[in-house]
């Protein structure tokens, strides 16, 4: 996988036992995360697990039931300006651009916490100020340019395509020089080659130094992205890993396909599925054959890919053959 | 993504290769359509060296012949423009520059104004004179022109070609899509000195035509009402105002200094000093209006007891300038007393604003307008008997002496290069000193990093957070700066007005400027924009006025013609161009290019969004 860039690393955020509670329900239960410096950390975990409330809980939106969140050794204020000022940016799950503002403007917005000019030094207008605009407006045109928008500098926002106001919202993020950035979900709703590109860029940010943590159910590119992948599942963090070590665990397979019922009741089932497909196959054999064909070949040819929704076949995992059979045709033996 | 119509990438083009043909709203043959007009026009204009009546009992003298007045003036403008358009319309050299975008929707435009004016005085002459007896020849001369022009115009082919989803199935339809004309394509660019003399030229018009609304009695207001509307949606319609607005955009700073110049002169042509009070009071209520599109047009906040910061500044200013009245017995310098009046209002924006700023959107506007109340009411109780002799109740503070600056005073006539300045007049140019600073503080703050911070907050207040930016210091501040440029207007009203009392802050009145109206000016001017609350507060100012007659039909009147111009046009009479964008999604001036994604990918893509 991808290899460190940086030869020291530091920790840069530091999460401890974070907990939440909405009333009666924990969204979030004791999770513990640290993300180092140089390091493109994952948050994966089946829909509702609670990623993005443990971001927000990150991030200052939520203040956290229980547990601290340090950044760089100092413990983190529950406001998201002052989080953003520490240094972690973020990017939010369903795209929140200011939708009636350029491009342009929408990254200066993020240069606000490295800016100073107050409304005297506008109203007043001296040399500092048209300096620091002179500054500001370069590194947006930078970061524009880093992401590929600099030719739409003065579009509005809300007129750009889909994947092009996700770059923004990644160029905008980066205007506030962050230590650490957020991703949530990065690539939801884009195409093949739109996602690689993002990968392409989350790489590129990691090689100027900033740390990510990047929530996403895309797992293919979890997998090539990440130095270490976290699971959250029902608040809590199954497990944490490299990705083989993520990908080859039981837990984590079950969280996202469920288990089985142990002993007797899987096996007969088992059996009464294989016996319906077989009855299947040999009454309408032109119709049903092509779709139950494969259906029924899934156990045995690719045990241990198919609960992993989608990792790429040359990062197969060790084999749990014992486990992963039944496992596989545990769902498909209560569908019909 | 957007998932709209693929037409919606580059309309002009495609709609060219793809359109349907241009309709037009009454089936006639174009060459008759265009004769209609022009005779019509022309019978129009020849009309109005005619008598229209018989008696000058009718305001504005139209019993002479060989000289119009009165409305027939504006009938004349207006049947002079609709000929000058026509003629342009046949490519007559000289005159294309004056259709750069639509052609016909001008003429038709026009011909519609023309058309309502003429009938309008028709109808006004029989209405007061009692009967159409009373018209002569002249007036049916020009009514039935302005017929058959507006008949020949209605006749002219569209501007804009028929797609095949434009409905045309009844005459409204067809007269919705005739009103359409094509943007103008980009100018050539004149030499920088052509084009600021075009500018100042255009404000001289501007100024002009501004004066004359204002110096209109009521039936002459309503005729120039009529054909203002109608030939600024010509002009629109015609091109000139976008290229105007190109100009002005490259020239900022010249139009500022044109638009004050033009201003400034507005005192020198007015003889009666009942108008340039007209004048300094659509400038307290353009200023203050200015001030209110901080909060509303910048920060998003809904502010509806705005007009109590013009009350606190108007207050402070009376009691600390030496009135007789007054409780303190001080006569501070007028700089001192505008210092403590923005002072003043700017301890009780914060005073209001530190609590109220943490409610979002519905509850800071009910606050907001509970603080209106209470400010009005607890000026009326600071009488001495209800509470500590403060305010003198509900009599107010009279007799605010008038200003004396540099040994000019104020409070009486000067002549000043031939020209007599009235009293009032010479508060206009104070107050116009005001308006200046205003809009330079609403322009600087607007497009610095604190008014990216405010739009920022208005457009998604959690976003914004997550940049960093800390909502409740910079709501509060746009709050604290809009309650400061409303106390500053308030200590020149206090002075203009001689005296003040609770009354003059109302939520809602006839008169401006009151909370309600404020808000009206700034929305229906157009929100973030500079221009859009002036215009908006001169309209909102001058209709009323002059409306007197119709008395309680007023506010019913207003409150119609707010929901119309909500419908048709939402975004204000100027709109910037984010709202403009905002508003009307299939028209856009700004559209992606979406070539980027290859054929196949497109269906992953919307399926994924």
């Amino acid at each position: 996988m991808t290899t460190m860039t940086t030869a020291t690393t530091t920790t840069v955020l530091e999460a401890s036992g974070v907990t939440m509670r909405f009333g009666g329900l924990t969204a979030v239960r004791a999770v513990d995360l640290t993300v180092n410096t140089g390091e493109i950390v994952g948050l994966i975990g089946p829909n509702g697990a609670g990623k993005t409330t443990f971001f927000n809980c990150l991030t200052g939106l939520y203040v956290p039931t229980e547990g601290k969140v340090a950044y760089k050794g100092t413990v983190l204020p529950a406001k998201p300006h002052l989080v953003t000022t520490a240094g972690i940016a973020r990017t939010f799950q369903n795209i929140r651009l200011f939708a009636n503002m350029t491009v342009l403007e929408n990254v200066l917005v993020g240069r606000h916490t490295r800016t100073k000019e107050g409304l005297w030094s506008a109203l007043l207008r001296g040399p500092g100020f048209k300096k620091a605009e002179a500054a500001s407006h370069a590194r947006a045109m930078e970061l524009l340019d880093f992401v590929g928008l600099a030719h739409k500098a003065d579009h509005l926002s809300r007129n750009l395509p889909y994947g092009e106001q996700r770059k923004l919202e990644i160029a905008r993020a980066l205007a506030s020089e962050p230590g650490l950035l957020l991703l949530d979900e990065p690539t939801a709703g884009m195409n093949p080659q739109e996602t690689r590109a993002a990968e392409e860029l989350v790489f590129a940010i990691r090689d100027q130094g900033i740390a990510v943590l990047v929530i996403e159910h895309d797992m293919r590119f979890i997998f090539n992205l990440c130095d270490r992948v976290a699971v959250l599942v029902q608040g809590e963090k199954l497990v944490e890993g490299t990705s083989d070590v993520v990908q080859a665990d039981e837990r984590v397979i079950a969280a996202y396909l469920g288990t089985p019922f142990e002993g007797a009741p899987g096996a007969a089932e088992v059996a009464e599925v294989e016996a319906a497909e077989a009855h299947q196959e040999g009454t309408t054999p032109d119709t049903a054959a092509p779709d139950t064909a494969p259906r029924a070949a899934t156990p045995a040819d690719t045990p241990d890919t198919a609960p992993a929704a989608d990792p790429p076949p040359d990062t197969a995992p060790p084999h749990h053959e014992d486990g992963a059979t039944p496992r596989a045709t545990g769902p498909e033996g209560k569908a019909p | 993504m957007t998932t709209k119509t693929p037409s919606t990438p580059d309309t002009p083009r495609l709609t060219k290769t793809t359109a349907g043909p241009h309709i037009s709203t009454l089936p006639l043959p174009e060459p008759l359509a265009r004769l209609l007009v022009l005779i019509g026009s022309a019978a129009a204009l020849l009309g109005t060296f005619l008598a229209w009546t018989w008696t000058t009992a009718f305001p504005g003298n139209l019993t002479v012949t060989g000289y119009p007045g009165g409305l027939q003036v504006i009938t004349l403008t207006g049947a002079a423009l609709t000929l000058v358009f026509t003629l342009a319309g046949h490519r007559l050299r000289g005159l294309t520059w004056l259709i750069p975008g639509g052609t016909n929707s001008p003429v038709l435009l026009l011909s519609l104004g023309v058309l309502g004016t003429t009938g309008y005085t028709m109808g006004a002459i029989s209405d007061h004179l009692g009967g159409i007896v009373n018209l002569e020849p002249g007036a049916w001369i020009s009514g039935i022109g302005a017929l058959t022009a507006a008949i020949g115009a209605l006749g002219l082919p569209s501007d804009t070609p028929t797609t095949p989803d434009t409905p045309t199935s009844n005459p409204w339809q067809r007269l919705r899509h005739s009103f359409k004309a094509p943007a103008p394509p980009r100018a050539k660019t004149l030499p920088d000195w052509a084009e600021i003399l075009i500018i100042a030229a255009s404000f001289g018009i501007g100024l002009y035509v501004l004066a004359y609304g204002i110096e209109a009695y009521s039936e002459l207001f309503i005729g120039f009402l009529i054909t203002a509307c109608f030939g600024a949606t010509a002009l629109h319609r015609a091109g000139l105002i976008p290229r105007l607005n190109t100009l002005t955009a490259k020239h900022r700073n010249v139009t500022l200094a044109a638009a004050l110049v033009a201003a400034a002169l507005f005192p020198f042509t007015q003889s009666d000093a009942s108008y340039a009070l007209i004048g300094v009071n659509i400038l307290i209520f353009a200023t203050v209006a200015l001030g209110l599109n901080v909060v509303v047009g910048l920060a998003g906040l809904l502010d509806l007891g705005y007009v109590a910061f013009l009350g606190v500044g108007a207050y402070t200013a009376a009691l600390v300038s030496g009135s007789p009245a007054s409780t303190f017995d001080v006569h501070f310098p007028f700089w001192a007393a505008v210092l403590t009046g923005a002072a003043a209002s700017l301890a009780f924006g914060v005073i209001i604003g530190a609590p109220t700023l943490r409610l979002r959107g519905d509850y800071l506007a009910i606050v907001t307008l509970g603080f209106g109340e209470i400010f009005r009411i607890t000026m009326n109780n600071l009488n001495g008997r209800s509470g500590p002799d403060l305010t003198n109740g509900a009599q107010g503070i009279p007799n605010i002496p008038d200003l004396q600056l540099f040994g000019y005073n104020l409070g009486i006539e000067h002549d000043v290069l031939g020209f007599t300045l009235s009293r009032p007049a010479n508060y206009y140019l104070l107050m116009l000193l005001f308006t200046a600073v205003v809009v330079l503080v609403f322009r600087r703050s607007g497009e610095s990093r604190i008014g990216r911070a405010w739009v920022a907050i208005r457009e998604d207040e959690t976003a914004a957070t997550a940049m960093g930016i800390n909502g409740f210091r910079v709501k509060l501040i746009a709050f604290a700066l809009g309650a400061t440029l409303a106390g500053f207007a308030g200590t020149v009203q206090a002075h203009v007005s001689y005296s003040i009392t609770p009354e003059q802050y109302l939520f809602a009145n006839t008169v401006p400027p009151n909370s309600a109206f404020l808000l009206a000016a700034v929305i229906l001017g157009g929100m973030g924009t500079i221009s859009g609350p002036l215009i908006g507060a001169a309209l909102l100012y001058l209709i009323p006025a002059k409306l007197q007659f119709l008395e309680d039909y007023q506010l019913l009147l207003f409150g119609l013609a707010l929901i119309l111009l909500m419908r048709f046009r939402p975004e204000g009479l100027v709109a910037n161009k984010r709202a403009q964008l905002e508003y009307h999604e299939t028209d856009q001036l700004d559209v992606p290019d979406q070539q980027k994604l290859p054929e196949g990918t497109v269906g992953v893509h919307k399926a994924g969004a």
